[in-house]
């Protein structure tokens, strides 16, 4: 199902099934082009799909942004051990509900999308590692699989040929750091989901210490399109490094709400006032999430004239990340926001490394008595300090997640920290919040 | 030799092996790198950061510990970024840590204390409310109180990888995150205490040693545990007069930092209140306290009469007693009372092994062998159980050096999780099993193999002789029960052997033949327990044992002396492996006496004290030097507590082994013969034990 009206401004290629009736379904998928791609990729040379991916200009979904051509070349083909193919389904960026409409509305495209990387790799099996709580997509996702199968398009000889692939789902147990794609692994493995120390990369060991091939759900969306309409016409959607479409889910103080296929370097203010129908009650802009409360947080200011792609965001030392865009206007207390990304990051620190471990907690406790009304003024400063403590210090990128955002909010609201002093009260008591922390 | 990397670290120009690491690299050259859960040895965490350094042209600090050395590399440890953050992961430590520092067992040697004195951080800006969770006794050995624990998994991964029981795991997340059993709220496992041990903080302490006393209160002695026989050192914090823990965290001695249950905590027999502190004498058909020189009159006067009127003795000596107590007590037998009546309890065949290898030199294997040689083979031995660290030892070959392990046994061994071929046998039946491995074990470079007691005599010479035709070099550990049963078949405590294997010109009696023997005159017991499973025929004969307690023996024994334990007396021991070691005295127990001293007495009582010599351990241990084979090893070794192995094989030797007397008494980690029985640790943890199942 869909949970937003579309929006005549999206450029619809990996959404083009949503809304179709029984989209999921694989006769409809058949209906429209499905697996068309696979076809094709069984006639090319693995050397031949990892060009295409290249041309086309994808870069990682998941949130870092990583060439996936390149992450596909790294996987030696040619190693005696087993290579496998994981799909990082652990959607746990807070505000990034992407990957969810994906599978809900079209499994098959994540199948089709496997099985191209898995000619890529000369892989044999993939794992669908889906969070904990998206357990009914499970089901949706098993009964593709099974359509897969009986239509021959998993299991011994897909489509007549010599190229064998069997896929699995695997649910998560309701870890953030899971989403981590080697904590991802050590899960999968049945371990406790910490992070690995890294070299070695999971191209080279990944996977029951095999070469794996891991991307995002929707970087393997990407796949089928890119190798059936050509990685040029891909790239042609997007900007210069970064070709396509990116699912953005648009939240907060919006008019309308929802998961937008936009294309890359779409610019923020049409998607905030045309695709997102304006902010709420025609108030004005305060800050802006582009892409998952991981990001450094921006000012209206400095969102003029940006555009959604990867080097635009890091031009103004933010992210493009997951996709998970928060609006907040004007009403939106700051240190509130601070305290509830905080909150998530304690709660979500996996405990492996001191600075994570401590850092996010003490945050949290210093940020939730500072927003009561019992701060002072040296935690100002101390906030910063443990942040910046914190931040390129730990062991996963997870310590990074909580220190960015918090040291822009810090730093750039530093104003509304300082109308929290001294025992009053939070000057936006009164006003209905977005943000519940 | 690997390839050597230039580098430089704060301006210093070194050369390293390629593949080290950065934070080795530092250490090696006398550079400090602090860290907490980087160990030596153990699986790579870096979850501490504290070793995060400054590398040229990184965009961010490095963890050294996961780093390896590159060509040109550029480090440097003490710039202020570095100092910085090092300060803050100690500010971020103490956040959760409780400051109760003065009443922690860990205070003055916490490595978390040296830390923040060192790096910083000791005032807090923290004022929020700290984690807490009340301490937890998870054994009688283990207690865990959680705020304290910095969660460095050293504990975690000694367990499973050190000793390959994974008894430790983590549960929960975040700052909420907390070691716990595996088993939930207890431990099932070897209770080595390693855990205890290795944590760099007062997070696990144990029960013997918690809130008695403070580090620097102690006097560290590191002597040789007397247990089992592998001969590990132990180094016992001492206390008025009084032994309070063992450990061997100098990593001194051939063990480094590993000990058992036994060596770490089973010093406790030594003041059990049970220990004899007088001797007794029996009088009107009762043991009755008595003075040192009236005790040793009696014993004098009876040993006399019985030579003079041309009686027989029967002298059992002990697997624990000092090389020198067994040379100066079967000197004493042989040259005194005239008599090759001598033996003690044989636990494993030595003798055969020597035999058939005649002439070859090197092939028996040092405990150190065990961690490098590229191939093992277990026959008929429970080793995790019986010689812990011997199993220890191979299981950090198979970690470090990826050793080829073979376990050849009846049950299901611990030695099978590292094992690269497993092969059950019915009990008996392994020394046949092992021929199915003649080919692998063929295409390895090397093997050491070692044997249990099921295998002896002509088993010994089938095994070494199927060593021999796998055509590569070949090393042998017969295994043996306790901390001096291979010193004492050395210095011939047994009747058909002089020390060093030299045929004794008329053998004498062994210890069955003593206790079944009708007419046997005196039956003098040094440190053993013939009696608890057997009966003395000669009822009417003198009996003399020295012995810590009123063992079986004891109890019906004419005199009774009371013996010093082996850390309460110098001397030195001989492992499982051949390896001498010094015994270094700890304590003294008031009213005991070495057993060389005790000889020494009686020597003397009895004018022969010019025949049998001097009774210092020193002056002994010269003798035996000179005449036992394969001891020449250099003293300056031993005696700044080194181990110095024994060679004595070079020849045949003219005597057949008595296999019918081998057998050994498979003490697991819990039980150590009479001195278990008196070890309130031992007993409280197989108390517990017994509620598990």
């Amino acid at each position: 199902m869909l949970y937003n009206e579309p929006s005549p401004l999206e450029v619809r290629v990996l959404s083009r099934r949503f809304g179709l009736p029984n989209s999921a379904s694989i006769d409809t998928y058949l209906a429209t082009d499905g697996y068309k791609a696979l076809r094709k990729a069984l006639e090319m040379k693995p050397e031949e799909i990892i060009e295409e991916v290249k041309t086309s200009n994808l870069r990682g979904r998941g949130g870092a942004g990583f060439s996936t051509g390149m992450k596909w070349s790294f996987v030696p083909r040619t190693s005696p051990k087993p290579k496998y193919i994981v799909v990082n389904a652990d959607e746990s960026e807070p505000v990034t509900c992407k990957d969810r409409v994906l599978i809900e509305n079209d499994p098959h495209q994540l199948i089709e999308g496997m099985l191209i990387a898995a000619l890529a790799a000369d892989a044999h099996a993939g794992y669908i590692y889906i969070r904990g709580e998206y357990r009914y997509l499970i089901d949706i996702l098993d009964t593709a699989i099974a359509e897969a199968y009986q239509h021959g398009y998993l299991g011994k000889n897909i489509l007549g040929t010599s190229f064998s692939f069997d896929a699995y789902t695997h649910t998560g147990a309701g870890a953030y750091e899971c989403g981590e794609e080697s904590a991802l692994l050590e899960s999968l493995e049945g371990k406790r989901g910490i992070p690995r120390i890294r070299p070695p990369f999971p191209a080279v060991v990944g996977a029951f210490q095999c070469p794996t091939v891991l991307n995002n759900v929707e970087t393997y969306c990407a796949a089928p399109a890119i190798i059936r309409d050509g990685g040029a016409a891909f790239a042609a959607l997007g900007v210069p490094k970064a070709g396509g479409t990116k699912l953005t889910c648009l939240t907060g103080h919006v008019n309308k709400p929802g998961v937008y296929e936009l294309p890359l370097g779409f610019s923020v203010d049409k998607m905030i006032n045309e695709v997102g129908g304006g902010i709420r009650g025609g108030k004005k802009l305060k800050a802006f999430i582009p892409g998952g409360s991981s990001c450094p947080v921006l000012t209206a200011a400095e969102c003029e004239g940006l555009t959604m792609d990867y080097d635009a965001m890091a031009k103004r030392k933010t992210m493009l990340g997951s996709g998970g865009v928060v609006i907040m206007d004007e009403d939106t207390c700051m240190v509130k926001v601070a305290l509830r990304i905080m909150r998530f990051y304690a709660h979500e620190s996996c405990g492996w490394c001191i600075p994570c471990r401590e850092g996010t907690s003490w945050l949290r406790k210093t940020l939730v008595r500072f927003h009561d009304g019992m701060g002072q003024r040296d935690d100002i400063g101390l906030i910063g300090d443990l942040a910046k403590n914190m931040l390129g210090r730990t062991f996963c990128p997870l310590g990074d997640a909580a220190a960015l955002p918090t040291i822009s909010i810090v730093e750039k609201w530093a104003a509304e920290f300082e109308a929290h002093l001294n025992g009053r009260p939070c000057p936006y008591e009164n006003v209905s919040q977005l943000v519940m922390a | 030799m690997a390839d050597l990397v230039k580098l430089t670290i704060n301006d210093r120009h070194l050369e390293v092996p390629a593949g080290t690491l950065v934070i080795e690299a530092a250490k090696r050259n006398g550079i400090e790198i602090p860290s907490f859960c980087y160990y030596e040895g153990l699986a790579l965490q870096a979850a501490c950061r504290m070793c995060l350094v400054e590398v040229e042209k990184a965009p961010k600090l490095m963890v050294a510990c996961t780093l390896p050395v590159a060509e040109g590399m550029v480090v440097r440890t003490e710039t202020p970024t570095v100092q910085q953050a090092r300060k803050s992961m100690l500010e971020f430590l103490l956040s959760n840590h409780p400051l109760d520092c003065p009443v922690c067992d860990k205070g003055g040697e916490c490595e978390l204390q040296d830390m923040v004195f060192r790096y910083g951080a000791g005032e807090s800006r923290f004022t929020e409310q700290k984690v807490h969770e009340d301490e937890k006794q998870w054994s009688p050995v283990v207690f865990f109180d959680m705020p304290r624990c910095i969660l460095c998994f050293r504990c975690v991964r000694i367990c499973g990888e050190g000793m390959g029981v994974n008894a430790l795991g983590v549960v929960n997340r975040g700052v909420l995150s907390e070691i716990a059993p595996n088993k939930g709220d207890h431990l099932e496992c070897d209770e080595c205490g390693m855990c205890i041990d290795i944590c760099p903080v007062g997070a696990l302490t144990s029960g013997t040693y918690r809130y008695k006393t403070r580090p620097w209160e102690m006097e560290h002695v590191g002597t040789i545990c007397t247990h089992c026989s592998n001969g590990c050192k132990t180094t016992l914090g001492v206390r008025n007069d009084k032994i309070i823990r063992g450990n061997n965290r100098d990593r001194s001695g051939i063990n480094g930092e590993f000990l058992c249950i036994k060596g770490r905590y089973a010093f406790d027999f030594s003041d059990h209140p049970d220990r004899l502190q007088t001797p007794l004498v029996r009088t009107g058909g009762k043991l009755q306290p008595a003075s040192w020189s009236q005790a040793l009159e009696v014993v004098a006067k009876n040993f006399q009469d019985v030579k003079q009127r041309g009686g027989r003795f029967g002298v059992i000596g002990s697997n624990h007693t000092t090389n020198e107590e067994n040379y100066y007590l079967q000197k004493f037998a042989r040259q005194v009372l005239m008599t090759n009546n001598i033996d003690h309890h044989r636990t494993g065949d030595v003798l055969t092994l020597l035999d058939a290898l005649s002439g070859r030199n090197e092939a028996l294997a040092t405990t150190q062998d065990l961690y490098q040689s590229k191939a093992i083979l277990v026959v008929a031995a429970e080793l995790a159980l019986e010689h812990p660290f011997l199993s220890f030892q191979i299981r950090a070959n198979y970690r470090h050096h990826q050793a080829h392990v073979y376990a050849v046994t009846s049950q299901p061994v611990r030695e099978d999780k590292t094992a690269t071929v497993i092969v059950r046998a019915a009990p008996g039946a392994e020394l046949s099993a092992v021929e199915s491995l003649r080919e692998k074990l063929k295409a390895e470079p090397e093997l050491i193999i070692l044997y249990g007691d099921a295998i002896k005599g002509d088993g010994v010479r089938k095994l070494v002789a199927f060593g021999t035709s796998l055509g590569i070099p070949v090393k042998y550990v017969p295994l043996v029960d306790y901390s001096n049963s291979r010193g004492a078949v050395d210095m011939g405590l047994m009747p058909e052997l002089l020390p060093g294997y030299q045929p004794s010109q008329a053998f004498g009696l062994t210890w069955a033949d003593m206790l079944a023997s009708e007419d046997l005159g005196a039956l003098w017991v040094i440190g053993a327990n013939p009696l608890k499973n057997a009966e003395l025929r000669a009822r009417n004969a003198f009996m003399v044992v020295q012995e810590m307690f009123l063992t079986d023996t004891a109890q019906i024994a004419d005199v009774v002396l009371p013996a010093a334990s082996a850390y309460e007396k110098s001397g030195t021991v001989t492992n499982v492996c051949g390896e001498v070691q010094r015994l270094k005295r700890a304590i003294q127990t008031m009213g005991a006496k070495p057993d060389l001293e005790i000889i020494g007495l009686i020597a003397k009582e009895m004018d022969a004290a010019a025949v049998v010599g001097p009774w210092t351990s020193d002056s002994v241990f010269e003798e035996i030097r000179k005449n036992v084979r394969g001891y020449d090893v250099p003293v300056a070794m031993i005696a700044t507590g080194g181990a110095a192995q024994t060679m004595p094989v070079n020849g045949r030797i003219a005597v057949e082994s008595r296999t019918d007397l081998i057998r050994s008494t498979h003490d697991n980690l819990f039980t150590s013969g009479t001195l278990g029985r008196y070890s309130k640790m031992l007993n409280s943890v197989l108390e517990r034990r017994l509620n598990y199942h």
